[in-house]
């Protein structure tokens, strides 16, 4: 499904990885791990087609992601560093929004229910400034109960400033996601144990060694 | 496609409802600049006739300006930019819906208050619909070729600054066009010949700036 040939990432002057070659699959958990500034998120945001690799190409069911734009995009839900909530609005008006982006219509109800699987049931009137870190985090990742449809989860860090509970919400909506034949790239700095058919792991330190 | 792009112009005008004391900044300044004038330049009802129309357009100019730095800052900053370039709707449809939603925001209310305006310098009732809907056709343009700065100096340090050295010169044919529209009209020459030039200028950059501001958003983005 999603295959990267031999690609390379260069930011300013300084080659961050190169001959990367990646293939996953429909059930491919893909863990990305590595010290900070290795390259996890450029590589992420290459994989989205934020970014251009400089060398070497990303396909997507057979072909090039820089051809297929919004035909890739429509399969793709992105959660980045940052959660892309506006403080102004309330949690589930950011839901709706960002949820109208990936092309979906979401009905006020199944929003509460997303946002009460992250534990925020009480909270989806509030706007999101008020939210704590925590909270904030949560609201970004109750999308993920709303985009089942869409296969290709990309994930920079979803599992950072949430405490236990969230942690189970969220290792619980991503193996649901494989088991129903989704893929999942994530990065992480915690041992995560999500059960999936397939996993791939890929350790920038490692590499760097190698 | 039509659902998204109605929900992206929807969260623009709740987002600018909610941040209501932005718009008043804008339209403030616009009322303001244009008021200051008459105080610098004396009371002479003659004078102030003639200046009168290029004063509100250079004023509606600035406003414009003003209000373009906040167009994609803050998406920028919180990540939803991200989010839009990686829609299921090609990113030059979003920008025009995004476009369109910021000057019902910063440009409409200028294009309203103008007639108002216009009374302080005694312009005659019949010029008053001329230049309103000069600048009902100008400002469009303002935004959309203002626009393309706003994208290509997101995340710039001193990218304010920046915006109005790029995107200043790109307005005067608007200027020229639309004061002059009134100045045609008060000669007795008729301002058909200005409108039709401005309309024109309005569908050529309403086709063509949004793929260039889709681009500019592409490459700050990277």
């Amino acid at each position: 499904m999603l295959e990267t040939h031999d690609i390379e990432i260069t930011r300013g002057n300084r080659r961050l990885f190169g001959e990367l070659s990646l293939a996953l699959t429909p059930g491919t958990l893909m863990l990305v791990t590595g010290s900070n500034g290795s390259g996890k998120t450029s590589l992420l945001r290459a994989l989205c087609g934020l970014l251009a690799p400089s060398a070497g190409e990303i396909h997507w069911r057979g072909e090039n992601i820089r051809v297929l734009r919004e035909e890739y995009w429509k399969h793709l839900v992105y959660i980045g560093h940052h959660n892309a909530l506006k403080g102004e609005l309330t949690a589930s008006e950011n839901l709706a929004a960002l949820c109208a982006l990936s092309g979906l219509e979401t009905r006020d109800e199944q929003r509460r229910l997303a946002l009460a699987h992250f534990g925020l049931a009480d909270r989806e009137h509030l706007p999101a400034k008020v939210l704590s870190q925590g909270q904030r985090r949560r609201t970004a990742l109750a999308r993920l109960a709303l985009t089942g449809k869409l296969p290709l989860w990309v994930l920079d860090e979803p599992l950072a400033a949430l405490d236990h509970a969230a942690v189970i919400s969220a290792q619980d909506i991503i193996s649901r996601h494989l088991a129903d034949g989704g893929m999942v790239i994530m990065t992480t700095h915690q041992d995560v144990r999500i059960p999936a058919p397939a996993v791939i792991e890929l350790d920038f330190d490692r590499r760097a060694r190698h | 496609m039509t659902a998204l792009l109605r929900a992206v112009i929807r969260r623009d005008l709740l987002l600018a409802w909610r941040r209501r004391s932005d718009i008043a900044t804008v339209v403030l300044f616009f009322v303001i600049v244009v008021s200051i004038f008459p105080f610098g330049v004396g009371p002479e009802p003659d004078l102030l006739r003639t200046i009168g129309p290029g004063i509100i357009w250079v004023a509606a100019l600035l406003a414009c300006m003003l209000s373009l730095q906040q167009m994609f800052a803050s998406d920028y900053t919180d990540g939803v930019l991200d989010q839009m370039l990686l829609a299921a709707a090609p990113l030059g449809l979003i920008v025009i819906a995004r476009t369109f939603a910021h000057w019902l925001i910063s440009g409409l209310p200028l294009v309203i208050l103008s007639p108002l305006l216009a009374i302080q310098f005694d312009l005659p009732a019949e010029l008053s619909p001329v230049l309103t809907l000069s600048l009902l056709l100008g400002t469009p343009v303002l935004t959309l070729i203002g626009a393309i700065g706003a994208a290509l100096t997101l995340g710039l340090r001193g990218g304010g600054m920046l915006l109005a050295l790029l995107v200043l010169p790109l307005y005067v044919p608007v200027l020229i066009l639309g004061a002059g529209a009134v100045d045609a009209a008060a000669a007795g020459l008729g301002s058909e010949a200005h409108l039709l030039l401005l309309a024109a200028q309005l569908v050529l950059t309403g086709a063509f700036a949004p793929w260039a501001i889709a681009a500019g958003l592409r490459i700050s983005a990277e």
